[in-house]
């Protein structure tokens, strides 16, 4: 293997980067802001790999439509400083443990399985007419059943979100929540 | 002239994705912010999905790319109805940290 291609180093070191960030950072809306150029350098290697079509999507769901939803509900709540409880160094050495262990698995299981990845690269396979044409061929149903997912995911979001009112059980919430401000 | 992927070998796609993987994992067990939380599992499920896409163009094959379209559909209204329950529970509570939800064991 010769040297590696230096746009996919710089988007791999860019996507780390920015996924460390997303976690360590104190802020909230920092670490939105990290994992939304996080999703961009994403989109990047979709780009470099051939997946046009996988690309914009990513920006317009990813960076476009759920990125904005996080940051909307943080400065809806008025999280930016959102005082999260000091965990201890015991706590976090922990989770690196648990994680690393994660990493080592997956790497030696790779490594151990060696290379019998079937190879046959391709590039037209991301584009929009093929995967347009195995999406309503082969995938057809799924996709419809994506249609019914989305219309109760949209219905469950309004119901949950709505403050309802003349509720007897929202209206008790409502005393407590007076009384005790 | 080649093509980047056909420089780059497919292991590299996968320890990178192992790599955001393990990052997000951390971030779970880390985090205690439950807006952060579900940020990072969105990084897990992109991490998931960067290496479908790489073993689809390395194979030829659409059902990969497939599968990651399909995914981003299920992240997106997990992250809608995920936000609409923290909206409620903020409203509740007035907090967002994940501690605070253990009081509703029965």
């Amino acid at each position: 293997m010769s040297a590696l291609p230096i746009p996919f180093l710089v988007l791999s070191f860019i996507t780390i980067l920015c996924a460390l960030y997303v976690v360590t950072s104190k802020n909230p809306v920092h670490s939105v802001l990290a994992l939304i150029v996080a999703f961009f350098s994403i989109s990047a290697h979709y780009v470099l790999l051939n997946a046009q079509f996988l690309a914009i999507v990513n920006l317009m769901v990813y960076a476009g439509a759920i990125m904005v939803l996080f940051l909307f509900v943080l400065m809806l709540l008025n999280l930016g400083k959102a005082a999260e409880p000091i965990k201890s160094n015991a706590w976090a050495l922990a989770s690196a443990i648990s994680a690393g262990s994660l990493l080592l698995i997956l790497t030696a299981a790779f490594q151990k399985s060696g290379e019998q990845v079937y190879r046959n690269p391709s590039e037209t396979v991301g584009l929009v007419k093929n995967l347009g044409k195995v999406l309503f061929g082969e995938y057809l149903i799924p996709f419809e059943l994506t249609g019914a997912l989305f219309i109760g995911a949209m219905v469950g979001a309004v119901l949950l979100g709505k403050r309802d009112s003349g509720d007897h059980e929202s209206s008790a919430l409502a005393e407590e929540k007076g009384a005790s401000s | 002239m080649n093509t980047v992927f056909q420089q780059v070998d497919i292991s590299h796609y996968i320890y990178l994705s192992t790599v955001l993987f393990s990052i997000g994992l951390f971030g779970v067990l880390f985090r205690r912010n439950a807006i952060v939380l579900l940020m990072c599992i969105e990084l897990m499920l992109n991490s998931v999905n960067l290496l479908l896409t790489a073993l689809s163009t390395y194979m030829g094959d659409a059902g990969g790319q497939l599968f990651v379209f399909f995914i981003m559909v299920v992240a997106a209204a997990e992250a809608a109805v995920g936000l609409a329950i923290l909206v409620m529970v903020y409203r509740n509570t007035r907090n967002t940290t994940v501690n605070f939800l253990s009081n509703l064991k029965g």
